[in-house]
């Protein structure tokens, strides 16, 4: 018994020591420092109260940039369920060579997002800009990432060819959990494929659509990599009169400030980001608790 | 094409919206794969030529080698360098944290009392909180209690090991408690009553039988640390001595600004590893992805 039990301290001792070391403390320390003075320099830190906090509901920085991403997040989920919605059923199909597009569909998914910023900084700097000014079409003579108001739309179908193969993945296996009976006894009994898909298949499908809400929701708030070698928050623009980055997410805007060595703001805007998280993590832990009682 | 309206003629149910699905399908799947071909091509171009016509097939595929050859004998990025490092941080983090959490797991499933339970609740309710408020403390934290055991954390390998411990044991011991909780505890019951040493128990009747679940958690982190940008910024530094891929491309590309030959010969670099990979345990990754998800 008592060998036991050190084996049983010894077996949880290195996660639990490095999940200690690595979340735990710098967690708390991470609170603390979002109600100080700490400028990342000096080993000066003082309690300063709620006052980072309420500057940031003045700053049209933050501001600006929580709200462009929230919509950056409300645009991404929108196109990623419906992008990853088509590539599932079109891999579920009786199409030929359904599994090599399935395998193909995810492969964005793989690079990371610092590579594939410049891969797609380079198609629509570069590449289609020069369509355009060969083949003369007007719209395609200036780059998506030079205007405020096409950039964020760029970003999320930049996002979106990320993502769609990964929850198409999630959606090709609930597809198939779905009893093929079911289908075609609808098919038999004339259903056209619209109706198939609305009445059998989206309903038998909302536990995968919820897990995709939820997966493309947190990983649109957090989003970063890509964000800084796509635009690195450029172009400029205007908002409460004052000049902002066009761009720059929730996450780019606390890296910069960070940069800038106003690290207790910094720290104040993401406990701000950790509270939103946290937010829709209830949300979704209730609505899952919710779907178990129905069941 | 040709041979689908074949197929279809001999069996004599010809589908015009099949065809019509074929071909969409197809020009969907080169869409996707629209930025690949552009960054093959494009590095395998002199910046001459990129600039010249950028959608163009390359004069000669020989430039490739030699960007290749540009890019690995380059005097202000050391690209070799970093790709090994980052093999060496991937490959060491994956041991760390799939033997580790297992064990974790293991102790957290068999091991009935609060503190076990309360351990798993900790590691699960962690994963809610996101990167950005745990990052410039935790970098203060490293420096601090590196100091204080006289052993550099930051800036080195171990210490950027023993990160991706802590950051990624939550997921991985959720994943592996949820399968262990399937293992029937009988077999460990009867190795137990033949005078079996629990640690025994473990690494010879437990761990083997993990192994599907552990590809599942060695993909999942590999994908997320080997294209991992923040946490090794600012635990290695953006110029010190052991660098990731990541950082590298970030180096190449803010020192040859717009050169894009070389910016796309070494995102071609930096993604070629996981592809090739990706290409031989493709079934493995799709499985591990999905299951990762929907747990």
């Amino acid at each position: 018994m008592k060998q036991s039990r050190a084996v049983n301290i010894l077996f949880v001792a290195p996660c639990v020591f490095a999940f200690f070391m690595i979340i735990v403390i710098p967690f708390f320390f991470g609170l603390y420092y979002s109600v100080t003075d700490w400028n990342g320099v000096s080993n000066n830190v003082n309690f300063v109260g709620l006052r980072n906090f309420s500057n940031l509901a003045n700053s049209p920085d933050f501001v600006y940039s929580f709200l462009i991403t929230i919509a950056y997040t409300l645009i991404n989920i929108v196109l990623i369920n419906i992008v990853s919605f088509v590539l599932s059923l079109v891999v579920t199909s009786k199409i030929k060579r359904r599994n090599f597009y399935r395998a193909g569909f995810f492969v964005p998914y793989l690079i990371g997002g610092i590579v594939l910023g410049y891969i797609w900084q380079f198609i629509l700097n570069n590449i289609l800009v020069s369509l355009g000014t060969t083949y003369s079409i007007k719209f395609l003579e200036t780059s998506f990432l030079s205007l405020p108001h096409t950039v964020i739309w760029t970003m999320a179908v930049v996002n979106t060819w990320q993502y769609a193969g990964y929850i198409m993945l999630i959606f090709v296996a609930s597809i198939q959990s779905i009893p093929s009976s079911l289908m075609e006894a609808a098919s038999v009994d004339g259903a056209p494929f619209i109706s198939r898909v609305l009445h059998i298949l989206l309903p038998m499908m909302a536990n995968a659509f919820t897990i995709s809400l939820f997966l493309t929701l947190t990983t649109s708030f957090k989003q970063f990599d890509m964000n800084l070698t796509l635009t690195n928050g450029g172009p400029a623009t205007r908002f409460m009169d004052t000049p902002v980055k066009a761009s720059q997410l929730l996450a780019m805007n606390i890296f910069n400030t960070a940069t800038a060595n106003r690290m207790a703001e910094a720290q104040a805007k993401a406990v701000v980001l950790f509270v939103a998280l946290l937010v829709v993590s209830l949300i979704q832990v209730s609505v899952n608790k919710k779907k178990e009682v129905e069941m | 094409m040709s041979d689908t309206i074949k197929l279809n003629k001999k069996n004599r149910i010809l589908k015009p919206e099949m065809l019509v699905l074929e071909i969409l399908t197809i020009l969907l799947f080169i869409l996707f794969m629209f930025p690949f071909f552009m960054v093959v091509l494009n590095s395998a171009k002199t910046s001459r030529e990129i600039i010249f016509n950028a959608i163009a097939l390359p004069e000669s595929w020989k430039q490739l080698g030699t960007n290749v050859s540009l890019i690995f004998n380059n005097p202000t990025v050391d690209y070799l360098g970093a790709f090994v490092d980052s093999i060496l941080i991937t490959v060491f983090s994956l041991l760390v944290i799939a033997v580790c959490s297992a064990m974790a797991a293991w102790v957290m499933v068999r091991n009935k009392t609060w503190w076990s339970t309360l351990l798993f609740m900790a590691f699960v309710s962690a994963m809610v909180i996101p990167f950005q408020v745990l990052m410039y403390p935790l970098v203060r934290w490293m420096r601090i209690s590196g100091n204080f055991i006289n052993i550099r954390l930051l800036g080195t390998i171990p210490g950027i090991v023993f990160a991706y411990l802590g950051f990624g044991s939550p997921l991985s011991i959720f994943i592996f408690h949820g399968f262990i909780k399937s293992i029937p505890l009988e077999i460990e019951e009867s190795a137990t009553i033949d005078g079996c040493p629990r640690s025994k128990i473990f690494f010879k009747i437990v761990f083997p039988l993990l192994q599907p679940i552990i590809v599942t958690v060695l993909i999942l982190n590999g994908i997320w640390i080997w294209n991992d940008y923040l946490l090794p910024l600012l635990v290695l530094g953006s110029n010190g001595k052991v660098q990731t891929i990541p950082i590298a491309v970030t180096a190449f590309a803010g020192a040859y600004l717009k050169q894009w030959d070389l910016i796309l010969t070494s995102t071609l670099i930096a993604m070629l590893p996981i592809i090739v990979l990706y290409i031989f345990a493709q079934r493995y990754i799709i499985k591990g992805m999905v299951e990762g998800s929907i747990k």
